[in-house]
């Protein structure tokens, strides 16, 4: 079975174009439609239905810049979707740490100006991770390196996990 | 999902919650993630001179069921030997408080918690 980015008709590289990995996806998905195998049976409706499952896997997962790291790593033999790993990596987690009290503290004094600031801070601090992963996963490191860039995956994750959580206290705060 | 009810009493009144000063010579400190959900925790205990806990502290930023992990690890810990508190397993945690299978991950992050923070006590100790 080909490989998402395979079936996609891409280099197996984390930068993409967006707007194209949708339009190809739309392609795909005609192409499989069930509709078009009605004369040819059954067994063949059958088989495009799989398809079409298999191409919107593939969409959900190359579309999603966590997901689409996580899925280069799996290629690479590392699964990081459904690993029960901890990460020790004290420098890192004291950051996060503080980072977590620090939104904590702008949510409890509803401080909207401070939370701005503080997105952007992380923001900033996510897209320099991001950076480095997609360098690093476009020139196939970590192919050379799984455990190492696998770590700056795992990494990643907890930046998404605080950019959601400020998301919500922005909501919550009516901003 | 529904918590256990010795999960919702853990979350909604944690034991230990704070901080000891980290540089203390007596203090070790665990800090570990789970990349799966994002939980950050961090463990603290106070050692005597005879290598016996005397007290714990946890700051956890994470779901219910890894607070009341946690919280519960405090109250395990407290009283023994840094060597009985190594012994200490992810499946007794998940047992006592009732995890279901997708939240195991929570008590194998305060298993690992209490092990993080025994090696930094060990490399704190001169040699």
């Amino acid at each position: 079975m080909d490989n998402y980015f395979q079936l996609f008709g891409l280099g197996e590289r984390y930068s993409l174009d967006q707007a194209e990995l949708t339009s190809t996806f739309r392609n795909l998905q005609k192409s499989v439609h069930p509709d078009q195998f009605v004369s040819q049976g059954e067994q063949a409706q059958r088989l495009a239905v799989q398809k079409s499952a298999q191409i919107n896997d593939a969409y959900q997962t190359l579309k999603t810049p966590l997901r689409r790291a996580q899925y280069m790593l799996e290629l690479a033999g590392i699964d990081l979707k459904s690993e029960q790993h901890t990460l020790r990596d004290p420098s890192f987690l004291m950051q996060q740490m503080e980072w977590r009290e620090q939104l904590e503290e702008l949510k409890q004094a509803e401080d909207i100006d401070g939370l701005e600031q503080f997105s952007d801070t992380i923001a900033a601090a996510q897209r320099q991770l991001t950076q480095q992963i997609a360098q690093a996963l476009d020139a196939g490191q970590h192919r050379q390196d799984a455990p190492k860039w696998a770590n700056e995956v795992r990494k990643l994750s907890f930046m998404d996990k605080l950019t959601a959580e400020i998301a919500q206290a922005e909501d919550a705060l009516d901003y | 999902m529904a918590y256990s009810e010795k999960v919702i009493d853990h979350y909604e009144n944690p034991r230990n919650v704070g901080s000891f000063e980290k540089d203390d010579p007596q203090v070790a400190t665990g800090m570990v993630g789970a990349p799966a959900c994002g939980d950050v925790m961090k463990l603290q205990l106070k050692i005597d001179d005879d290598g016996v806990i005397e007290d714990a502290k946890f700051k956890t930023y994470g779901c219910g069921s890894a607070i009341a992990s946690s919280s519960l690890v405090t109250e395990w810990v407290k009283g023994k030997t840094l060597d009985e508190a190594a012994t200490i397993k992810n499946t007794e945690i998940a047992e006592e408080l009732a995890l279901p299978p997708v939240k195991i991950h929570c008590s194998i992050l305060a298993e690992d918690a209490i092990k993080a923070a025994i090696e930094d006590y060990k490399s704190k100790q001169p040699a």
